[in-house]
């Protein structure tokens, strides 16, 4: 069993009205120096067997499929160690 | 004979009830669809009704868009041939299966706003505003909390172009949409997609004003051919 990840995040130029009210909590608990945050999120995919190159490009099409939305949002994977 | 138009209820679906209840108002013969039958039952048109369909797990209208009776659905509303409203979580569901474009995202004030919304017809060249008149001002309810329409600025450009921005919120738009947009058509005029809620706007009784059956008698006028879906969308 392998396990896949897979970062979702809102393109750059998506408004991200979530990060804006992070970025204004870590300034009111203290938090200074923090000038953006964007939020995203991460699935965890496990597999059966290998992560081999047929299995990842499968987990890659579930990916733009329905893990995100190609139209507002870019997705990375990567094979957890 | 009367038209019959289908109302989807998914797990989650909200406003089902209130669009079977519009589309009786109006005139037709509601047909109730359930999410998980890949069958239209022979209807005329179809509505998505509002609310949090499989909880809006994942993304809002994410999951929906796969559901069996979207099978059927997708090919015959791509085609032209069959008329399609979706009313909020309906409007959702419409652009993750990309009938149409862009998506609708978490509102600029992160608030879920509930209020009775002015706005402006912006095309009457719809199977779903051909009784109104472009320039019309109405007051139906908005009720979301991801409400936001968004696109890249070709795909603006291109619905202000055409002729496909079907109504626009009136004095800017409480969620932030791009270029005030409240909701658009396809290229064919027969899919509308919008986020305030014109079903619940159809009696005096419980609603801010009638001004919302217009998306439904429209249709009925679309279906009995003297409204043309496409034939003036800048009228």
């Amino acid at each position: 069993m392998a396990r896949v990840i897979v970062d979702v995040m809102l393109k750059p130029e998506i408004l991200d009205p979530q990060g804006q009210a992070i970025v204004g909590a870590c300034g009111r608990l203290g938090f200074s120096g923090i000038e953006q945050v964007r939020q995203g999120k991460r699935f965890e995919v496990e597999i059966d067997g290998e992560a081999d190159g047929a299995r990842l490009e499968e987990v890659r099409r579930l990916a733009e499929t329905l893990l995100a939305n190609p139209v507002i949002e870019d997705f990375e994977l990567r094979v957890a160690d | 004979m009367t038209a019959r138009v289908g109302v989807v209820t998914f797990p989650g679906s909200l406003d089902d009830r209130d669009a079977v209840r519009a589309v009786r108002i109006a005139g037709a013969e509601p047909v109730p669809l359930w999410h998980a039958d890949a069958d239209l039952k022979g209807v005329d048109a179809v509505v998505l009704p509002g609310g949090f369909s499989y909880g809006d797990y994942l993304r809002c209208g994410a999951i929906a868009r796969f559901a069996p009776v979207m099978g059927e659905l997708v090919p015959a509303a791509r085609s032209g041939a069959l008329p399609v409203l979706g009313i909020c979580n309906g409007f959702q569901v419409l652009c993750e299966s990309h009938l149409l474009p862009g998506a609708l995202t978490r509102n600029r004030s992160l608030h879920f706003i509930n209020r009775e919304q002015r706005l402006r017809v912006e095309s009457a060249g719809t199977a779903w505003t051909g009784r109104y008149t472009a320039g019309e001002e109405i007051t139906v309810v908005l009720k979301s909390g991801e409400g936001r329409y968004t696109a890249d600025a070709a795909t603006l450009d291109e619905l202000e172009r055409s002729g496909r921005v079907v109504v626009r919120y009136t004095g800017g738009a409480p969620n932030g949409s791009d270029r005030d947009i409240a909701g658009i058509a396809n290229e064919h005029g027969n899919v509308v997609g919008l986020m305030p809620h014109p079903e619940h706007a159809v009696e005096a009784l419980t609603g801010p004003s009638e001004d919302g059956l217009g998306f439904f008698t429209s249709v009925l006028a679309h279906l009995a051919g003297t409204v043309p879906a496409g034939a003036d969308r800048s009228g």
